[in-house]
């Protein structure tokens, strides 16, 4: 039921923001303190990569930048 | 223009009295406005240094006209502090979350450090909430005893004291507050989120109120010479007589008692003033009894200035007007009346190209007396931008002035691209682009095959028409909005638009079964149509003269190698498939652009379904598709007057048999449900899983009476063949279906509230003409009569029940799915789609990696899958996959 996620070294970040020349902040989000998240390990400033099988395409990538989950 | 520059950051903060005394340029303190001579008294609401209005008098600020001073505010001196609506929020927690002796935040340095994780950024939202802090207790600073701190809407604050273990409410004035919003330190207020350099919280308490300038509330003068001042105005009035009445009291050392019910009054005036749509508060209304429209009620809501004035605006260069159909024009037109197409103007810039034509359009000049007349130009521009009106005499010499570089302002004319709109645009097929064809009359004309994207009638729907001004406008318009490139739906990947109503009607009966026509009669069919020769005739009688078959006809219209297998909609789906043999003629057959077999109805041409449509876009493109169309809608309107369609009461006649057939399955059904409720009567009923007998015996009832229904229909319906109007139009899927027809023929069948037989109503009974506890079928809203027939009273009444639950569900709905659809479009309606297939927002920040995760145009594909694999293999097999 949950798609896969992964944390992403260093380097695939760098050439995953370059791919899309982009900068962090332009990520899509994830709160530190979601289940997938804390289930492997992932820390704020991380980037978790999601593969997730997808009614259009089969399987489809993205890729969210963990944050703190702010309070209320 | 200027270049776009991101916006570093926004400071919100509050006005402190300090700043709203240096703005202002004057201090108000006379409530009238003006004088007996119609001139602003100084210090007055209307003081001329606030700004003018009328236009000759100057500012007294700026030494501006009307035109150009922007207007500048006052300010009242309040007798004594005021709460601001707007703040009795942020009031209310800051006084139960501090002192009340010495303003410090209730919690001990090491509860704070729990509580609050230091943000990185300063305010960065993580602030303490009334819900950190323990409810009755002693402040950790001072040790004072805290008491509880009631709110009252609209804006009384109490404090709850507790003697001899009675509860007693001490009210706490605006002046108390003020003075313990003023302990609360700087550094306790970070904690909470304010920024205490521009927002302290003792600002929340008005001790000065500003006066806006008078150019934001104007006097209007009536016809009559009076003037009207604005709503705002006569608030202020209000309160600066309070103001004053509050003064002189206080200065006569009034009582105490009197001096609190001012003060209540001036608060009142303050709030009112503020806004007028607080909840327990009554509103301040004008002297007509209309509610005073105050500042929040400026802003909020539809008409406000942000929804009404800032994202939605009143545009030039438009028309609106009734629609009205016209099967003779193509989908891409748009029929426009005179009037209007005179009225509208496209600038063409002067060159040295079109100068003498732009001579001429000016010669002609605004007045176009009839259609047959070309059209002229309204206006000139020069170079200098001075517009000029042409008109009367200055034709000539305007036409001989025009050179490169001016502009002409050229009426409408046949072929110019616009752009038409049908509110409440849903979707982007609710705005296309159509060419324009000036007629007579004054009604917008459109083809009906164009209703379905806009979801118009010609009940008396009014339309929008706008003109792009500019050539990137245009071609935009022609490009991406016109009607041809929006005939697939991105909803499903299907055609939207196609025929409708009569379209369908029209061809079924063109094309149904095999039908030979003359020479004389073919050429009626095909009269304005564009085609080189007539094909080889079908059939030659032993005289000699030919005949052509109706399904040659229809040929003419489709585009050569074309190859198409499907079921039509009159298929019944039999169990085993006769293909070409189908007594019903619905297994459509097109080889090369020949019909074989099959008739054409709304499976084919229809709107939503339209499979050769569909497949003419994919094989030959949109612009030969919208020639189909176009064909298509002369082609059935032609087919339907051949013959003549029409449907009268009559139509709904049975004979006596089956009148006799119809009574017998009814009183079956009805000895049936008796007969089922005897045995729950007597228990011996068997209750279905999860089911208590009275449900189980509802749902057999429901069952029966349903089948019932459905019997009556067969029985009309095998009487009434395709000869009859209503079965035409819904075998053939024009309108209507087989129920509506049962309805009108053979019996209407049960009523229903909530899926349920009707129930409600008196004790135990729906109406006092049944016995309590009657569970019979007539008892609980079956009618066994048809329209036809007519209804018993008691029928009636059940059927109104029933009717009116679908206009409830209709009015919910709309109202629902409205404010849904405004919400979706105001979350998306910045995304674009990059270069590099992302999603993105107007920031760059990513959405989706790629579109729709699969990067495919739902609008090219084929209803929902990416490839018409089907579609492909039938084409080249030539036989139905």
């Amino acid at each position: 039921m949950v798609p896969d996620h992964q944390v992403m070294s260093e380097d695939e970040v760098k050439t995953l923001l370059a791919r899309y020349s982009i900068t962090f902040e332009q990520l899509p989000k994830i709160y530190h303190d979601d289940a997938a998240v804390k289930q492997i390990n992932g820390k704020v400033g991380d980037v978790i990569q999601i593969v997730r099988q997808s009614q259009t395409a089969g399987i489809a990538e993205a890729y969210r930048l963990v944050i703190r989950r702010p309070k209320k | 223009m200027p270049s776009p520059k991101r916006i570093g950051k926004i400071k919100f903060g509050l006005l402190s009295p300090k700043e709203i005394r240096t703005m202002s340029v004057r201090k108000i303190i006379w409530a009238d406005t003006y004088d007996d001579d119609g001139f602003p008294y100084p210090q007055g609401l209307m003081d001329l240094a606030l700004g003018v209005i009328d236009p000759g008098l100057r500012c007294k600020t700026c030494d501006q006209k009307a035109a150009d001073c922007p207007g500048h505010f006052g300010h009242i001196e309040l007798a004594k502090p005021v709460i601001h609506v707007g703040y009795t929020r942020l009031i209310r927690k800051l006084l139960r979350v501090t002192c009340r002796a010495c303003g410090r935040l209730l919690l001990s340095p090491d509860e704070i450090q729990k509580v609050s994780i230091t943000a990185e950024d300063e305010f960065g939202g993580d602030v303490l909430t009334e819900k950190d802090i323990k409810k009755e207790r002693a402040c950790p600073h001072c040790g004072e005893l805290q008491l509880k701190v009631n709110f009252e809407k609209p804006t009384t604050f109490s404090e709850v004291l507790l003697e001899d273990g009675k509860k007693i409410e001490h009210k706490l004035t605006p002046a108390d507050i003020r003075a313990r919003l003023e302990r609360i330190p700087d550094s306790d207020l970070r904690l909470l989120g304010i920024n205490p350099d521009v927002a302290r919280p003792e600002w929340t308490i008005l001790t000065v109120l500003p006066v806006p300038p008078v150019t934001m509330r104007p006097s209007i003068i009536l016809e009559n010479g009076q003037r009207s001042e604005d709503d705002l105005t006569h608030k202020l009035v209000d309160i600066i007589r309070i103001n004053q009445r509050f003064k002189e009291n206080q200065d006569a050392g009034a009582p105490q008692l009197i001096i609190e019910d001012l003060w209540e009054l001036l608060q009142y005036h303050v709030t009112t003033y503020l806004d007028n749509e607080v909840a327990g508060c009554p509103p301040a209304r004008h002297r007509s009894g209309r509610p005073l429209k105050t500042l929040s009620q400026r802003l909020k809501g539809k008409d406000g200035r942000f929804r009404g004035s800032l994202s939605g605006k009143r545009v030039n260069f438009s028309a609106r007007t009734v629609i009205s159909p016209n099967p003779n024009l193509s989908v891409t037109e748009v029929g426009v009346p005179l009037s209007i197409a005179i009225e509208m103007t496209v600038p063409i810039r002067v060159t040295a190209h079109n100068i003498e034509e732009m001579r001429e359009l000016v010669l002609r000049g605004p007045e176009r007396k009839s259609l047959k007349v070309p059209c002229g130009a309204n206006y000139v521009i020069r170079p200098d931008n001075r517009r000029l009106r042409l008109g009367g005499d200055n034709l000539e010499t305007i036409a001989e002035q025009i050179e490169p570089g001016y502009t002409v302002e050229r009426q409408l004319r046949d072929g110019d691209i616009v752009l038409f709109n049908r509110q409440p645009s849903l979707h982007r097929m609710s705005i296309m682009a159509h060419r324009i064809k000036v007629m007579d009359g004054k009604t917008f004309r459109l083809n009906p095959a164009v209703c379905p994207p806009y979801n118009a009638d010609f009940d008396g729907d009014e339309m929008n028409l706008h003109v792009p001004q500019t050539e990137e406008a245009r071609a935009e318009a022609a490009i991406l909005i016109a009607v041809q490139e929006n005939i697939l739906s991105p909803r499903f990947g299907g055609p939207i638009i196609g025929g409708i109503h009569d379209h369908i009607s029209g061809i079924f009966m063109l094309t149904h079964d095999l039908r030979w026509f003359t020479k004389s009669e073919i050429l009626y069919l095909l009269k304005y149509f564009e085609f080189e020769h007539l094909p080889e005739p079908g059939k030659v009688e032993e005289d000699g003269t030919p005949f052509w078959s109706n399904k040659q006809v229809f040929s003419i219209i489709l585009p050569t190698g074309l190859n198409m297998v499907f079921r039509a909609s009159s298929c019944v789906n039999c169990d085993e498939c006769k293909d070409e043999g189908c007594e019903r003629d619905a297994f459509v057959r097109i080889i090369d652009g020949q019909l074989q077999t099959g008739t054409i109805d709304k499976k084919s041409i229809g709107a939503f379904d339209g499979a050769i449509l569909n497949r003419i876009i994919r094989q030959y493109g949109m612009e030969r598709a919208s020639h189909f169309i176009d064909d298509m809608t002369r082609l059935s309107i032609r087919g339907i007057m051949i013959d003549g369609f029409s449907f009268g009461i009559d139509d709904e006649d049975l004979s006596r048999t089956e009148y006799g057939q119809i009574e017998d399955e009814l009183s079956k059904a009805e000895d049936d449900v008796d007969r089922r409720i005897r045995i729950f009567q007597e228990g011996q009923l068997e209750p279905m899983p999860g089911r208590t007998p009275e449900e189980t015996l509802e749902m057999q009832i429901m069952q029966v009476l349903g089948k019932a229904r459905d019997r009556t229909g067969e029985i009309a319906g095998r009487h009434l063949g395709l000869g009859n109007s209503a079965v035409l139009m819904a075998v053939s899927g024009a309108r209507g279906s087989m129920l509506n027809l049962t309805q009108m023929a053979g019996c209407i069948g049960q009523q229903s509230v909530r899926g349920e037989r009707i129930m409600r109503g008196y004790e135990e009974r729906t109406l006092p003409h049944y016995r309590r506890g009657d569970r019979g079928a007539d008892a609980h809203g079956f009618i066994k009569h048809s329209y036809k027939g007519g209804l018993s009273p008691t029928e009636f009444f059940f059927h109104a029940i029933g009717g009116r639950e679908g206009l409830v569900d209709t009015a919910v709905r709309t109202s629902q799915s409205g404010y849904l659809q405004r919400r979706l479009i105001n979350a998306l309606q910045d995304l674009k789609v990059e270069y590099d297939g992302t999603v993105r927002t107007t920031m760059g920040r990513i959405i989706q990696y790629q579109y729709g995760e699969d990067g495919t145009d739902p609008m090219k594909g084929a209803f929902g899958d990416p490839v018409d694999v089907k579609g492909i293999v039938e084409s080249i097999l030539k036989v139905e996959v």
